[in-house]
This record gives C-alpha cells, structure tokens and sequence, in this order.
C-alpha cells in the first residue's frame, strides 16, 4: 500500500509539472502582456518587466514559478489587483471558498438524486416511469448550463421575482438555489443515466438470483446487492466532477453574478495575469489529481476484486 | 422404492417469457416451460437432461419460483404454493428455507463485494436460524467444514477461491438453511472434469448425511445417470420421457431418449464401433414457435400425420415408465 502511495505521488508530480509547464508555454503564446493598455508607453512597460521578471528568458521564468510553488509562494497579480499575493486573492477573498460550497452542494444533489433516480428507473424497467425519466435525463445531459442558467434566471429571478436575480457572495440560502441547479442538472442526469445502465447490467448477474433464492426482499436485493455492484462507473465520474465542480464554473458564476473562483480564472487569462493564471491552474491540477487518487482508493473499497498494484496480490 | 412420499408434485407447469421483438409493443412469447407434470419423492435424486435451450434450467428455477410460473400447480409437502386455477400463490418466504439452489457458474453467483462468511450468513440473518453472533460464527465455520473449505477463510472474498471451491461456497451457502430440496442446476458443468467428480461425491455424501431431495439437471448423462434414480429428458419444454435410472438407460423407449442414449461416448472401442449411432437431423426447433402436435415431430425418424396434430400424453407405461409417444400405444 505504501509503495502504491509513494509511486502514485511520483507520477502526481511528473503530471504537476507536465501541467505547469503546458500552461506557461500557451500562457506566453497568447499576444500582449499584462502591462500592455492604450496610455502605457514602451518605458512603462519595460520596467513593469524588469521589475516582475518577465524580462528574463522563458525558461528562467518557468523554472521561478516551480522553485516558488515549491516554497508555497504562488507569487502577487500582476495586473487585476496588482501587487496583492495570489494566496490571499484566491483563499482570503474567499474565491476558493464561494466556489467549493457551491460546488460541493451541486455534487452532494447531483448524488442524492442521480443515484435513486437512476435506481429507480433500473427497478422499474420497461415502465413509463423509465421512460419519463430516460427523456427527462436525456433533456438534461443535452441542454448547455448557459441556456439553464439563464432560462431559470429570467422565470424565477427576473418574472416570478421569487429568487435574488444577484446570487452575489451566497449570505442567503435562497441565492444557492438557482446556481446549484444550474450546476449539478447535468450531472443529476449523467449520473441517473450511468447509474440505471449498470444497475440494470447487475440485475441481471447470476449472484441476484442467489440473493432472490436466499430469500433476501426484492428491496434489499437492490440496495444491498446490486446498488454496491453498480457504483464504479458513478465513482469514476464523480472524482474528476467533484475537482471540476468545486473550482467554480465561468458560466454559472458570470450568469449569477457570484465572484467566485472559475469566473476570476477565465478573467485572470484574458488580462493575461500570468501570475494569477499558473497558480490557478496550479491549485485546479493538484485537486483533480488527489480526486483521482481518492477514486482509485475508494474503488477498492467498493470492489475487493480490485487491487491497487501488482505489489499488493 | 416402492412407496414413496411426494415431497413436490408438480402439474402442467407452464413458463412462458414475453421477449420484445422488432417494433414498438410487438411482443413474442418463449415457451420455456410447456406443461411438465412431474413428482418429485422424498429423498431421491432426480436427473433431468435434455439439450441446451431446452428448458432443464427454467423448470428448475420455476419449481423453486425464482421465476413465476405463466401456469399450473406446485404442491411443495401436501400444501399448494402455487396453483393458478385456485389462484394460490404462497409468500415464498417460508419455502426458501426448505428449497435451496445451486446455480451453474459459481464466480457469477456469489456477490463480489461479499465475503464467504457474509455470503453465508445472509441466509442464516434472513431466516433467523441464529441467535447471537457466536452462534451465527459457529455455524458458518461448521457449513464451510461440511463442504470441506477451510474454516479460517470466511473472511475471504469468493474471487480468492478457484472453481471448485466457489461452487463449495455455493453449496454450502444452499445448505445454510438446512433445506430439503436442492435444484442442483448444472452444478458441474462449469468446474474442471477433475474436480467435477469431487463435487459429485460432496453432493452424494451430503445427501446421505442430511436426507436431501435434489433435482439435478445436466447435460452430461453420464454423470446424471451416476447420481440420480430416476431421470428426466426434457425436449422443447416438455418432458417425453421418465423412468428409473437404469431403466431408462438399459430400455429407452422415446425415440428422442434413443437418440440421447446412442451419444453417449463409451470407452470402449468395441462396443463403440459396433453399436448403433442414430444421428438426429436438423436443429432443435425454436421455442417461440414450437412445432404443432408432437413436438419432436420434425426430427423424429419415425413421424406419422398423426404426430404432427395431436400431442401425444405423458402416461406411463408399466413401472413408473413415462413416456409421451403416438408410436407406444399401438
């Protein structure tokens, strides 16, 4: 176990710094800087370089931004609030934090609800309660967040004034209402469509039969046996979704007006804040590959047939 | 074996499958099971062969109402649990304590995510066999002991055991409630030909030791003549013929049973150059759409119009011999 651990940290960091490394190169291909606007003259421009290092040969720069990130200093914004450290724009602000809590209730309703109903569709197979949910799911996984996003705007918030149209900073609970809808429709309804297919491929599994033989009530059969048969595909969309999920999305936060992480990401690249862009991603890239790694230890727990290493037989 | 007690009596049983085929609502009935009439006595083995598609595995499984009979009568010990004229049909519940399976493929009927021990003693939760965990401990090990697994494995999960020992998981979870009759469906035909005959001797050895019923389907006629005393051959959901082992063995008298019996290897090259091989012709009609009249009329080398009308009735012949045949009662 601990071998399994220590090789899959090396390859975390190998893929770390593959990301990093991506990232600057496209980062800098991108035209302009972020000195660059109508009154700044070539001077003023030059000594911002000169004065955050962007003078310095790419491949110097890219080895500062990994010797710091090492240190733990992800470095100041350069342009969008310039001078202030990037830890205290994405933690202290309270970026970070706005876009996990809402990212960790859309995941939390897109489970408590994507799992059940897609249950409930494999148990009632071949009925209309399938077929309304197979059309409904499949409505969900084909509407854009963008177009949900604003559809429930203009109704609930703008006509039927029964939401705040500003979700804002979330102080109220009725602001999360709108934005986690928008954000976990789609994986409500991925997840119900995963969750029926494999339900359905492990009621019809030999060991069912065992269970019904037993005696065990159709209710249990289901729960017991073939709900924990079925998770690893939910489990394998879920780790990746979750990092995704809680470092914000642009289109929801830009919608709901919400200052949350992924609406201060895309804006950090079209500012060019360099700085602020590579810690971003930087932070995004470590959640998704500790989320990958947690998936891979929970599948153990969920299928003892599978084993983490060769090491481990 | 000349009185014996009905443990299950069983009465035109029918099983039929709705399949969707082609279009929206165009439905199409399997008739897996189509009418058995069949008793099964108190502590004897009954064999019951026939070739693949041909229902052995559904009746089985109907019998025990794993599936639910389209219809017919079940009479488990005098008392109905199924009956569809009276419209009974019983909780299983209770039954499930008395009628126990054991199922083809053993790594795909046991649950992965369970250990052996869990596997176990669901069975024994379900049916409230044991008070305490001690006790729920105790019984476990003594049932893995039985099948001759290693006690100290009950934590394990099923993929750690090979084939044979998974389909011993299988049985001693059967055995977990202390049944009385056994639907051993094919219990063999997915294990090695070397541990096939341990398996075998278990299930012998276990009837002995417990007074079982077992209904043991297979296609392998060898074996079931080796373990049953009366054997069943099924053909298209029907059974056309029903005799005492060796008598059906040494005296077929369905044409079908004839050609079973004729392909059945012996090893010797004597016997086996000079006997009779009859060489049935063409495929085994579909389910779906069964032949009128007899059902073997299509293949049956000695087919008269008669056959192909009238469905000929399952009677016996002399000495619990059954037989469905025109061709007999001349």
């Amino acid at each position: 176990m601990l071998i399994y651990i220590a090789k899959r940290l090396g390859a975390a960091i190998a893929t770390l710094l593959l990301i990093m490394t991506i990232t600057f190169f496209l980062m800098n291909t991108i035209p302009g800087s972020p000195f660059l606007t109508e009154k700044s003259t070539p001077q003023q421009i030059e000594l911002a370089n000169q004065k955050y290092g962007l003078d310095k040969p790419l491949i110097v720069q890219l080895k500062n931004y990994l010797v710091n990130y090492c240190k733990g200093d992800l470095g100041v914004s350069l342009k969008m609030q310039e001078g202030t450290p990037v830890k205290d724009i994405l933690f202290k602000q309270g970026k970070f934090g706005l876009s996990m809590r809402l990212g960790l209730l859309a995941v939390l309703v897109a489970v408590i609800l994507g799992i059940p109903l897609g249950c409930l569709a494999a148990y009632k197979r071949g009925t209309w309660i399938d077929g309304l949910l197979r059309v409904l799911t499949t409505v969900g996984v084909a509407i854009p967040t963008f177009v949900l996003a604003a559809t429930l705007l203009i109704y609930l918030g703008v006509k039927a004034q029964l939401l705040p149209v500003l979700s804002g900073s979330l102080t109220n609970w009725k602001a999360y209402i709108m934005p986690v809808i928008s954000l976990s429709f789609y994986d409500v309804c991925y997840i119900a469509k995963l969750t029926r297919t494999s339900m359905l491929d492990a009621i019809n599994q030999d060991y069912i039969r065992t269970a019904k033989a037993k005696g065990v009530k159709n209710k249990w059969i289901v729960l017991k046996h073939a709900l924990r048969n079925s998770l690893i595909p939910v489990v394998t969309f879920l780790g990746p979704l979750i990092a995704f999920i809680i470092t914000g999305s642009f289109v929801v936060e830009t919608t709901f007006s919400i200052p949350g992480l992924g609406k201060y990401f895309v804006e950090s690249v079209i500012n060019r804040d360099y700085t602020v862009i590579m810690a971003t991603t930087f932070v995004v890239s470590i959640l998704v590959i500790v989320m990958n790694l947690v998936v891979d230890i929970v599948y153990k727990v969920i299928d003892p047939r599978i084993t983490l290493s060769s090491t481990d037989e | 074996m000349a009185e014996q007690t009905k443990l299950l009596e069983i009465k035109d049983l029918k099983k039929h499958f709705r399949i969707k085929k082609g279009g929206f609502n165009k439905h199409q009935t399997v008739k897996a099971v189509d009418g058995v009439t069949l008793d099964i006595f108190k502590g004897e083995t009954l064999g019951l062969v026939g070739e693949s598609g041909c229902g052995k595995t559904t009746l089985g499984r109907t019998i025990i109402r794993l599936y639910e009979p389209t219809s017919g009568t079940i009479i488990y010990d005098g008392k109905p649990i199924f009956d569809s004229e009276q419209n009974i049909a019983e909780k299983m519940l209770p039954y499930r304590r008395k009628m126990q399976i054991i199922f083809q493929d053993p790594s795909a009927s046991l649950d992965p995510r369970m250990t052996v021990g869990e596997i176990v003693g669901e069975a024994l939760d379900i049916h409230k066999l044991c008070t305490g965990k001690g006790e729920r401990e105790a019984r476990i090990k003594k049932l893995l002991d039985e099948v001759g697994l290693n006690t100290e494995h009950s934590n394990r999960f099923p993929h750690e055991f090979s084939g044979g020992q998974q389909q011993r998981i299988g049985i001693a979870r059967a055995l977990a409630v202390e049944p009385e009759f056994i639907v051993c469906d094919e219990p063999i035909s997915a294990l090695d030909v070397s541990i096939q005959s341990q398996v075998v001797n278990m299930l012998e050895d276990l009837q002995e030791q417990l007074g079982l019923t077992y209904l043991f389907i297979a296609h392998d006629i060898s074996v079931v003549r080796h373990i049953s005393n009366r054997i069943g051959v099924m053909y298209l959901g029907n059974l056309v013929e029903l005799a005492e082992s060796y008598e059906l063995y040494r005296n077929p008298i369905h044409p079908y049973t004839k050609t079973l019996m004729s392909a059945v290897p012996i090893p010797d090259p004597v016997v086996t150059r000079s006997r009779e091989r009859l060489i049935l012709e063409g495929d085994i009609p579909s389910p779906i759409d069964p032949p009128s009249g007899c059902k073997f009329h299509t293949r049956c080398p000695y087919a008269t119009e008669r056959c192909k009308e009238e469905n000929p009735v399952f009677r016996d012949y002399g000495g619990g011999h059954y037989a469905a045949c025109h061709l007999l009662e001349k």
